[in-house]
């Protein structure tokens, strides 16, 4: 399927040229994660009638991972309130092009331009998950904490490092982006090639140069986009398009990814299912050592955690890797099989991810009517919802849905390996290389399908 | 090629008899007898145990809800029953597993931070909606192959 530019419609390109229905929507999410700070701080500690836990873990939660992540890909970071303090602070200006600049603008070391950062916050987080998942002080702590590293990060270092290296939401939305059906590229790459100034990533007094550092007459694939839309207001020849795309367009690309970036997909696939296991598994025992940090049973918890989702899952699939060069490609390395075979693990990620929250977020949605009416959990009925009684929602319909996404995922997978081999094998060794990866895809899928419907 | 072919179909063949033969034979040998089944679960801060129940379709069920800490409640999600039990008052539910299937049990009363997770299972019968999730998985893997083989 062609890509069909989408800003080539009036609306479409006002809304992402104007800076205002940006400004909007992220002053309104601003306006939550205050809210969200607040009653997390000063609210009930009542998980389930708080803003902080309802609001960010179910609503914010399932509208991130059910619609915004499969369907927009980075467009919440184009949004999000997070990195958007920074933003302003560092360019002066909230709405107009820019300002004075604000902040010592040093640029990110060397060594650390790549997701290891990202990869390690979002383990360490994983780790306590389950206590910032169920108590809103914690979660209150940590989306004050977030923007702040944002603010600081910002004031020292240039445009929006924090959201491009550090930010440990950003690095999964990166990586599943890549699946989503829309993209913001260049039109034509021979206008960049002769546009001298490069105001795209320079800047200029229509808008910032790219704050996500990335020149987007580069640009091939979603991960380190943000979709702020300045480009498309720098480009002097109107030369940046936004277009609809098929589903998972940089995974069928088929190239091989860095080690950084394998890790972050095989971090993000064995979380999955790992919590899938703690957290919607009948296992009393692993719930408690899981909400015990600090304990011993917590570090036994956590050490397990961590050798499943960055040792058991990831060697897992060298060995399916190793196999199949066994098999089929003896001309690349083991490491470069497991690299080119590493985005196959992607739409097996999300649609894990998927299906995972398919079972908590319609289970709990119910609890998001009284917080909307009573967000501090202070008695208050603010819009007359507080009495709404919890109920799990489409209880009948979601195994057979998660079953559903996870067959999905399986399909997309076992095509992206496929054509991985095709590209890899030039002979006729293609299914043989491809059968290890897709045994290791099939392996995962039924493992998630035991953990979420057996 | 042609051998290739063969040998994943019949690959596919030999795993389809694997998972369903089994359930098909007892299936066709074994009738499943409904009876009577009593159950004592304990629920707490972070489980209910036991927190499996095993049922064949008709059984008449009697649940005995004991809470160990603090109140909690039971929900069998796709059956909308629910009981409540406080420490010292167990909640006691009774109902035929007319519907079979595996349902998720939850508890309804918050009962601290693990609330949203103290879950459980219902088993009616096999869980057919499994293994014919495992079933169309080998499907969908084995087609992949056999669609590049060709």
């Amino acid at each position: 399927m062609r890509s069909v530019e989408l800003t080539r419609v009036g609306p479409v390109k006002w809304l992402v040229s104007s800076r205002w229905p940006q400004l909007v929507v992220t002053a309104l999410l601003l306006g939550g994660l205050l809210l969200a700070i607040v009653a997390g701080l000063a609210g009930t500690p009542v998980g389930n009638r708080n803003f902080a836990i309802v609001g960010v873990w179910i609503a914010w939660w399932a509208a991130l991972m059910l619609i915004a992540v499969p369907l927009f890909g980075r467009a919440w970071c184009g949004v999000c309130p997070v990195g958007a303090v920074g933003d302003w602070l560092q360019r002066g200006a909230i709405l107009e092009p820019s300002g004075s600049r604000f902040g010592l603008g040093l640029h990110w070391p060397r060594a650390l331009r790549n997701l290891w950062l990202q990869n390690g916050a979002f383990a360490a987080l994983a780790l306590v998950s389950v206590v910032i998942l169920t108590h809103p002080r914690v979660t209150g702590w940590l989306l004050l904490a977030l923007p702040v590293a944002a603010v600081v990060t910002s004031l020292v270092f240039e445009r929006r490092t924090f959201c491009r290296y550090l930010c440990p939401v950003g690095g999964f939305i990166g990586l599943y982006s890549q699946l989503a059906p829309v993209e913001l590229r260049v039109k034509d790459r021979r206008i960049c090639a002769g546009h001298r100034n490069k105001t795209c990533y320079t800047g200029s007094p229509a808008g910032a140069g790219c704050p996500w550092l990335v020149y987007p007459g580069a640009l091939d694939r979603n991960s380190y986009c943000g979709l702020c839309m300045e480009c498309v207001r720098t480009c002097p020849y109107d030369n940046v398009a936004v277009n609809r795309r098929w589903f998972g367009a940089d995974v069928a690309a088929s190239r091989a990814v860095h080690l950084d970036e394998a890790f972050k997909a095989f971090l993000m696939l064995g979380s999955a299912i790992a919590y899938s296991a703690v957290l919607l598994g009948p296992w009393g025992g692993l719930k408690a050592a899981a909400h015990a940090v600090g304990s011993g049973a917590w570090f036994a918890y956590a050490a397990a955690f961590l050798a499943f989702a960055v040792g058991v899952v990831p060697g897992a699939f060298f060995v399916a890797a190793w196999i199949s060069r066994a098999v089929g490609a003896p001309l690349l390395s083991v490491r470069q099989t497991f690299l080119r075979y590493t985005p196959v693990v992607v739409p097996l990620g999300l649609t894990a991810w998927i299906a995972f929250s398919l079972s908590f977020v319609f289970a709990n949605f119910a609890y998001v009517w009284p917080v909307l009416s009573d967000p501090m959990g202070r008695g208050w009925n603010l819009i007359g919802t507080v009495d709404t009684a919890w109920s799990p929602y489409l209880a009948t319909i979601t195994p057979g849905l998660q079953v559903g996404v996870l067959l999905v995922g399986l399909a997309w997978a076992t095509g992206a390996a496929l054509r991985v081999a095709k590209t890899a094998v030039p002979d006729g060794a293609t299914t043989a290389q491809a059968i290890p990866i897709v045994a290791f895809c099939l392996l995962a899928t039924v493992g998630l399908m035991g953990l979420l419907v057996g | 090629m042609r051998r290739g072919a063969r040998v994943i179909g019949l690959g596919g063949l030999a795993a389809l008899l694997v998972l369903w033969g089994p359930a098909l034979l007892r299936s066709g040998t074994e009738p499943a007898r409904a009876g009577r089944r009593a159950f004592r679960v304990e629920a707490s801060a972070t489980a209910f145990r036991p927190a499996v129940l095993e049922l064949q379709p008709g059984d008449s069920v009697a649940i005995e809800l004991v809470a160990t800490d603090v109140v909690h409640g039971l929900l069998i999600e796709g059956y909308g029953l629910s009981v409540t039990a406080e420490p010292g008052r167990p909640g006691r539910l009774a109902f035929v597993a007319d519907r079979p299937g595996s349902f998720r049990l939850r508890c309804s009363v918050t009962c601290g931070p693990l609330h949203p997770f103290v879950v459980g299972r219902l088993d009616v019968g096999p869980i057919w909606l499994l293994w014919r999730g495992v079933t169309l998985a080998l499907v969908v893997a084995f087609l992949g192959l056999w669609v590049v083989r060709r």
